[in-house]
């Protein structure tokens, strides 16, 4: 499909979105094995997971030099520029996604089949389950330009954070309880913040369709509900 | 599965040979194709067929060979969902059966605008780049687990002896559903994995009980009947465990199947507060019911329902007994959106916030020691949910310590689900009405 020749802007265009939507494919899937490759303490997906990460990279590489050269020939206005500039973003906010991913499968291989409390990784499964909701409706709602599911995902991020919050909490409260527990309890802590930055990147892609289609910026600040800032003497309580 | 793919191989020959002919179309080529084909040609060309030719949008640049009508009625003809691209992955045609199954695929679109895995992505390109039949099986895990299998073959219609790389005019895209299969051979090890889990403490404690009553405890009439009492605990606890992991996994097998039975939700909700009247009375918990007096019909399992609303309500009268009141509420959504709104009160202890997010989780429990004494199993809040997934309701909880909790689902009407492009109503089923006054307190 890359070698075709194209004749019209809006095939040229057409074929960067076909590359966002690919690239979209490719981060939702990352993040489901990486998360997969946890549960499981599947240590081979989780090696096929950092390798597929590079592929992500030179797709997003891709974007920058179409996106480049369509500014640079067609001189795009309005609503065409924004559709350049926003691939231009999303394609951003999924390579770091995928990197989060990559950043998941890595910690799998180092907790070396080291399992902690069912309950918790449940909970990061949980976790997961949302962020990759809001980034399958996120990049549904590109390709639809559909800036009321974008709006709905935009809102929704405080479950994740929620979610989040309360993993933070729990966790702490292992280690406290055994300091066997600290090493893998780290690693579920830090996999669990990767994907809540994952909701946050489905966040930033939905803000990024709601200026392609309106060409308004969002600029109210988001009130944040992650709380696990707050908790810090809970030793103390 | 031998099986399946020679139909498919078939059917994407039939559609490769006949677009061939369609297209050279060559009179004495006609007679040989036979009878049967002519049947064919005689639906594709129907005033349906022909309609749909019109509706089709504009190519967008260059010389774009659509699929002819005999194709679109073959594709149509297949009993899995069938899309048509060309040679950039563009969608050219998309059957009745693809549309159900994963919405709108507009026309003009590349393909991985709506199937965006990257297993079907690669496949394709691989069927333009070498110009042969391939395979691809991908996992989609929102909303719900579901495996897929898609069968792609490169379609020529004039073949050129000269070129050295044959491009296709079309790939054909044809996608199985693998779920059930898939499900099924999963099942069984989830259910052995939290089976075992879960029934090892229970099954220890019994265990221990038996040594001790076959040994020293032999001659202890007091201590057998203590231990004979508590080895009945346990061994019902295990029973409640093994029917709610069962229940779980029924659930979980048909969670890619959207329900498709009206039900009356007001109805129900009497039903199921009428059930559990005795196990009120028996805590000193007075169930206040609000149900709307009109019909609220609904497309779902009543069974499942009614697990629903009877486990919500069952946690409100036991964990919350302390507040000797249960409001129960169901009316039209006062946030609109075409949905019934069905809440469940209680008064009691409430839950503190960091559990909230995670109470549907499967054997988390905020309170073990409570849940335990309440004969909970942990998995209650699990099945509800999973239940409330498969018919797209969202479960919503509200609670604070010392301030009772409130579980408030959201089931979408019926009309609102019919007009979903993506459901077929069955006909034929009425709504029944249900007669009651607006509002109902019923004491205990």
């Amino acid at each position: 499909m890359a070698d075709h020749i194209v004749s019209s802007y809006d095939q040229e265009l057409k074929l960067l979105m076909t590359k966002i939507a690919e690239m979209g494919g490719l981060a939702e899937g990352l993040v489901a094995d990486s998360v997969t490759a946890l549960t499981r303490m599947d240590i081979g997906l989780a090696q096929k997971v950092v390798l597929t990460d590079a592929r992500l990279d030179r797709l997003q590489h891709e974007v920058e030099e179409r996106a480049i050269l369509l500014i640079a020939r067609r001189q795009p206005m309005a609503l065409d520029l924004r559709e350049i500039m926003g691939a231009l973003r999303i394609s951003n906010d999924l390579e770091r996604v995928g990197d989060l991913a990559k950043n998941i499968a890595k910690r799998v291989t180092a907790m070396h089949g080291n399992m902690v409390a069912k309950q918790l990784v449940i909970g990061v499964e949980h976790l997961s389950e949302i962020a990759l909701e809001q980034l399958k409706a996120v990049l549904d709602a590109f390709t639809t330009r559909d800036d009321a599911v974008a709006m709905e995902v935009r809102k929704r991020d405080d479950e994740i954070d929620a979610l989040y919050t309360s993993l933070f909490r729990e966790l702490l409260t292992y280690m406290m309880e055994d300091p066997r527990n600290i090493s893998s309890c780290t690693h579920l802590l830090f996999c669990a913040k990767n994907i809540e930055r994952i909701g946050d990147h489905a966040t930033n892609i939905a803000e990024t369709v709601h200026f392609v289609v309106t060409g308004e910026q969002m600029i109210e600040e988001r009130l944040k509900s992650d709380g696990s800032s707050m908790i810090g003497s809970i030793g103390a309580e | 599965m031998g099986r399946a793919i020679d139909l498919r191989t078939l059917a994407a020959m039939l559609v490769g040979v006949f677009g061939f002919f369609a297209v050279i179309s060559p009179v004495p080529a006609w007679a040989l194709i036979g009878g049967g084909l002519v049947i064919l040609i005689g639906s594709a060309l129907s005033p349906r067929a022909l309609r749909a030719d019109r509706r089709r949008s504009q190519p967008m640049s260059g010389p774009v060979v659509w699929p002819n009508p005999s194709m679109k009625a073959v594709a149509e003809a297949l009993p899995d969902p069938c899309i048509m691209t060309d040679a950039q992955g563009i969608v050219r045609f998309v059957n009745d059966l693809a549309i159900q199954r994963f919405g709108l695929v507009s026309r003009g679109d590349p393909l991985n605008f709506k199937l965006r895995a990257t297993a079907l992505n690669d496949a394709l390109e691989r069927v333009v780049a070498l110009d042969r039949a391939e395979t691809a099986e991908w996992l989609e895990k929102i909303p719900t687990e579901r495996w897929f299998e898609a069968h792609l073959a490169p379609i020529h219609f004039q073949p050129d002896p000269h070129a050295t790389l044959r491009r296709p005019d079309f790939v054909i895209v044809v996608i199985e559903d693998l779920t059930e299969r898939r499900r099924s051979e999963r099942m069984r090890a989830d259910f052995v994995a939290n089976a075992s889990h879960e029934l090892r403490t229970p099954l220890a404690s019994l265990t221990g009980f038996i040594e001790t009553l076959q040994g020293p405890a032999r001659n202890d009439a007091v201590a057998r009947e203590k231990f004979l009492g508590i080895m009945m605990q346990q061994a019902s606890r295990m029973k409640r465990l093994i029917d709610d992991l069962l229940s779980l996994s029924r659930i979980e097998m048909k969670a890619h199947m959207r329900p498709d039975a009206i039900v009356d939700v007001g109805e129900l909700m009497w039903d199921v507060i009428d059930s559990l009247q005795p196990l009120a009375n028996e805590n000193a918990v007075e169930l206040c019911a609000e149900i709307a007096e009109k019909p609220m019909p609904t497309m779902a399992d009543r069974d499942e329902l009614v697990q629903v609303f009877s486990n919500l309500i069952e946690n409100a009268i036991k964990y919350g007994a302390s507040g000797g009141k249960v409001d129960i509420s169901a009316e039209a959504d006062p946030q609109g959106g075409d949905q019934w709104l069905v809440s469940i009160r209680d008064y009691g202890p409430g839950i503190a916030e960091e559990h909230l997010p995670r109470l549907t989780e499967r054997f988390y429990r905020a309170d073990i020691v409570s849940s335990r004494e309440k004969q909970g199993t942990g998995l209650g809040l699990a099945i509800v949910k999973h239940i409330l997934t498969r018919h797209h309701a969202r479960l919503q909880i509200e609670s604070s310590l010392g301030a009772g909790a409130t579980f408030s689902v959201r089931l979408e009407s019926q009309s609102a689900i019919a007009h979903s492009p993506q459901i077929n109503t069955p006909n034929g089923e009425q709504t029944r009405t249900h007669q009651s006054p607006a509002k109902i307190i019923r004491a205990r």
